[in-house]
Parts: structure tokens; C-alpha cells; sequence
């Protein structure tokens, strides 16, 4: 058989990694819709808890940081600027967590069928990006009230800072993700990760508390984090607008943006290959 | 039948083999302790195929026959590429589905068309595709009105006629089963059969891994059989049959 012409012949169970989204759309998107239509089943309320469960949690906060820690003194339209910052770490931890489980929860496909594995991870932070939705709706409305004005630059602040935090999710997804099928220790790290995420950003404060606090070279650090960047993007768009004079951009903002986007593009090369490395032992360790 | 058709084989195994291992280590602690008092952390490796090599040929229906733990299924997930190979090589030649465990891809919380949809996609469908094929689905599956109901209400056997008709109407030139033919009452069985001997005819080729002797003989021309991992006979089924046995 050395002699015979191989042509055509493919290797069964290797795909193109990420790319593969391109060729199996129409997967991608019956699983992301099923994904979203099978989430709130067997519930009452259905969608409504898109919109419970963020202004549970940003009441909380607010009573406590605005009202108990007095913090509204230091920003004006603080109800604004710390649910701007919050639904960002949540797009983040829903995306994450949901990528990091994706290959688990599709154990009953992993382990019989070949499909690019990539697609789970994908649909789940995609299937994040719906469910993050009706919490931006929330803020539009809330901004609209107070006098916001849509205008270029918000809107594309606030798509960059959402290219950011999806990259930044996808690559850790895919890292995370990969490591859940062998050791579900990695469930446990991402939670960390998750409620570190808050912290990470100037999202209960405001990122010159911080700035005033740590040496230069620890901010930088501190603001190359992608959700530190995207957070402050999303401030711009939302919260700066609605203020007479906002704390704008920190200084550098340009090098974060940067950084932020190259740290997520390195993260999504190593999380994809660690995920083709550990995929091979999909099947066997599930 | 020689005219233009492509006389290169549609499934080349050569020379794979495929370790399991058992691991020993469920944790990164239970790893990182092992590795420290250097215990026996090295998983101990079970060999499911050693060497096993053989070509199918364009339109061929063959049987991979042997008893359990005989590496059969493992084989034709290395065909379908769920597993990978640890040696040698698998190649095939145009699209490969198989009916392996059908059902896999259903969510109970979805309607029956909706699982259609979703499951000709996860084996390789398009949207054109499907919908092109979608009355023959549910005609087949006997499922009829109930085609909208969520899967969860349906009986098990509807759950499984749905699934098999799916599988079976997938577009493809290589059709891997493993055991699934085990599933439905005795007509729905037949008819199961009746198709996949349609196929055949179509000149689809097929690797088939079952231990009903009778349907094997009735589907298959060739057989392989595996003991342990190793192939001892590759001949006319009834040969293997007889290798099988003896």
C-alpha cells in the first residue's frame, strides 16, 4: 500500500482547531441556540432571571460600596459606573466558567461522535454573549434616563472592550477547558479566577485610588490585565458621558489597550494548544 | 461497475495500535504526591489493538467480529476519529458517519424536529441537507405527529427510531455501526437492516461490529476477526465466522 496515490484521503479526528467555526457555522449556531432555548427550562420565569439576578447583585453592592463606603462621594453617577463595570466581569466569568465546563458537560458527545471540540467552548462563550445581552439592556436604559447620547467613540469602546474580554475568555476557556477533562482541579482554579475577577479591575473604585496607591510599574501590570482594560473601556462608553467631568482614560491607555490585546491573543495560542495536546485524550478521559 | 469509480480503498488501517492507560492519579495532588515519592505514578498501558492492519475497499461491506475486549469498538472509533492512534496510521476517503451509539447527541428538552436538526449537524449536515431529507427522517422513524413534542415525553423506543433514522439518512460514503441494530422491537430491527442492505447496494461502504452472527452473515461478504487485539482472519465471513468460534 506505500505505492498507492493518498489523495483525498483524510486522517479521521483532526481538525483546524478554532478555525473550524468557519466550516461548521451551521453547527455552531444550532448549538449556541440550544444553548440559550434549553437554559431557563423547567422555569417559570424564564428569561426574567437574566435581569433578576444583576440587579440583585448590583444592589448589594451598591448599598454597600455606595452608600455604607460612602464611595459616591469621590464619583458622580456611581450607580452607573459600577454596573458598567459589573456586567463586564460578569460577560467574563459566565464566558469563562461556561467555556471551562463546555467539554465535560458534552461528554456524551466528545466521547462518541467527532466533531471539531473547539465548536463547545466556542457556543458556550457565544451562548454568554446572548446571555449577557439583557444586562446591557438594563444599562442602556438606565444611561438613556440620565442623559446619555449614543456617539462613535462610546460604541466603539465599547466594542473593543467586548473583542477584548471574549478573547481574553476564549483563550482561558480553552485552556481551562482542556485541563477539566483530566483533572477537575481546574474547576476549582477557575473559581478562584472568577472571584478574583472583581477585584482585578477598577470596578468598585475608581483605577486613581489605585494609581495613587501602588508604585508605577505595579499599575502598569495592574492595567494590562484585559479586564481591566475592557472595564475601563466600557466606563468610557457608558459612564464618562453622563458626567460633567469623568476620570477618562488612565494615562497609557493606548499600551494597555495593547498589551491587553496581545496578553489575550497569547492566551488564545497557548489554550489552543494545549487543547489539540490534551484533546487526543478526550475520549479515553472522560 | 469498473467505469470511472475510484478503485482506492475508502478506510486504510495500517499497523495501528492503541494503548489504554489505566491511570492511577485522579488529581494534580494525587499526580504531584505520586511523582514526589516516585512511586509508581506511570499508568500501567492495556494494549486494546496491536498491529492491526487492513484495507476496505470501495463499496465493501466488512465485519470486524471477535469477543469482548477484543479492541472492536475501539477500532471503529479510531475509524470515526473519536480515538486517535497511538501507532500507524488510519486514513479514509470521503465522508465518514457512524451509527455509534445513536442518541448521543439528543437533548431531552428539545423537540423531536429540533433534535433533527441538531444531530444531522453534529454528524456533519447541512441546513439544505437536512431539510432535503427531513420528511424521509421522520417517515422513517414512524415518529409522525409527535415530531414536535420534547423529546423527554417519548418513549424510549420512539427516542430511539428518531436517533437511528437520523443517523442512517446522513449524507456519507462510509457508515461505521457498532451494535446499534440491538435496539427497537423485531420490525423496526428489519427495516433497520432492510436500509442498511440498501445502502450496501448503493454501493456505500460499511464496517460493521456486531455480535449477531445471523445479521452479520446476511449484511457482510468479509470479516475480520480480532482476539485480543491482534487480527487472526481476515477472509470470506463464513471462514471468519468459523475462525471466530474455533
Amino acid at each position: 500500500m506505500t505505492t498507492e496515490d493518498l489523495t483525498g484521503f483524510q486522517t479521521p479526528g483532526r481538525g483546524r482547531g478554532i478555525l473550524d467555526i468557519f466550516r461548521w457555522h451551521y453547527l455552531l449556531r444550532l448549538l449556541i441556540r440550544k444553548g440559550t432555548s434549553t437554559r431557563y427550562r423547567n422555569s417559570v420565569l424564564g428569561w426574567t432571571w437574566s435581569y433578576v439576578k444583576p440587579a440583585a447583585q448590583f444592589l448589594v453592592y451598591y448599598f454597600v460600596m455606595g452608600v455604607i463606603l460612602q464611595f459616591h462621594k469621590d464619583i458622580p453617577n456611581f450607580a452607573i459606573y459600577l454596573f458598567s463595570g459589573i456586567v463586564v466581569i460578569n460577560l467574563f466569568n459566565e464566558a469563562f466558567g461556561n467555556a471551562t465546563n463546555s467539554i465535560v458537560d458534552n461528554r456524551a458527545l466528545v466521547k462518541k461522535i467527532y466533531l471539531p471540540r473547539e465548536l463547545f467552548p466556542i457556543a458556550a462563550i457565544i451562548g454568554a454573549l446572548v446571555h449577557f445581552l439583557p444586562q446591557i439592556a438594563i444599562l442602556l436604559f438606565v444611561c438613556l434616563l440620565v442623559g446619555w447620547v449614543p456617539s462613535f467613540a462610546a460604541i466603539g469602546a465599547f466594542l473593543l472592550g467586548m473583542i477584548i474580554i471574549l478573547a481574553f475568555s476564549l483563550g482561558l476557556g480553552l485552556f481551562f477547558g482542556a485541563f477539566n477533562v483530566r483533572y477537575r482541579d481546574a474547576q476549582n482554579f477557575v473559581e478562584i479566577i472568577k472571584m478574583l475577577s472583581t477585584w482585578t479591575a477598577p470596578v468598585l473604585y475608581g483605577w486613581a485610588m489605585v494609581q495613587a496607591t501602588l508604585p508605577a510599574w505595579a499599575f502598569h501590570i495592574y492595567m494590562v490585565n484585559p479586564i481591566a482594560v475592557a472595564v475601563e473601556y466600557l466606563h468610557y462608553a457608558f459612564w464618562d458621558p453622563t458626567v460633567e467631568n469623568g476620570a477618562g482614560f488612565p494615562p497609557h491607555m493606548m499600551w494597555y489597550t495593547v498589551g491587553a490585546l496581545v496578553f489575550s491573543a497569547v492566551m488564545i495560542a497557548i489554550g489552543q494548544l494545549t487543547f489539540r495536546r490534551l484533546e487526543r485524550g478526550f475520549a479515553q478521559d472522560l | 461497475m469498473e467505469k470511472t469509480m475510484d478503485q482506492r480503498p475508502r478506510i486504510i488501517v495500517d499497523g495501528v495500535r492503541k494503548d489504554f492507560l489505566l491511570r492511577h492519579t485522579h488529581s494534580l495532588k494525587e499526580a504531584f504526591v505520586a511523582r514526589i515519592q516516585r512511586k509508581n505514578a506511570a499508568p500501567t498501558t492495556f494494549q486494546a489493538l496491536d498491529g492491526v492492519s487492513f484495507e476496505v475497499g470501495e463499496g465493501e461491506s466488512v465485519a470486524v467480529l471477535g469477543l469482548n475486549g477484543s479492541g472492536k469498538s475501539t477500532l471503529l472509533k479510531l475509524v470515526s476519529g473519536v480515538l486517535e492512534p497511538d501507532a500507524g496510521t488510519v486514513l479514509t476517503r470521503g465522508r465518514v458517519a457512524g451509527l455509534i451509539e445513536v442518541g448521543a447527541g439528543f437533548h431531552p428538552d428539545l423537540s423531536g424536529r429540533e433534535n433533527v436538526y441538531l444531530n444531522a449537524a453534529i454528524l456533519g449536515m447541512n441546513e439544505a441537507e437536512t431539510d432535503a431529507r427531513f420528511d424521509d427522517i421522520v417517515a422513517f422513524s414512524e415518529i409522525g405527529e409527535f415530531i414536535d413534542q420534547k423529546v423527554k415525553h417519548y418513549s424510549s423506543g420512539m427516542f430511539v427510531r428518531l436517533a437511528f433514522s437520523v443517523a442512517i439518512h446522513v449524507e456519507l460514503d462510509v457508515l461505521l455501526v457498532d451494535e446499534v441494530l440491538a435496539v427497537g422491537d423485531a420490525p423496526f430491527r428489519e427495516k433497520c437492516t432492510k436500509k442498511i442492505k440498501e445502502l450496501a447496494e448503493q454501493g456505500k461502504t460499511m464496517l460493521i461490529v456486531s455480535h449477531s452472527l445471523g445479521m452479520v452473515k446476511d449484511l457482510c461478504d468479509r470479516g475480520v476477526v480480532l482476539r485480543k487485539g491482534k487480527k487472526i482472519f481476515d477472509g470470506p465471513v463464513d471462514e471468519a465466522i468459523k475462525a471466530l468460534q474455533g
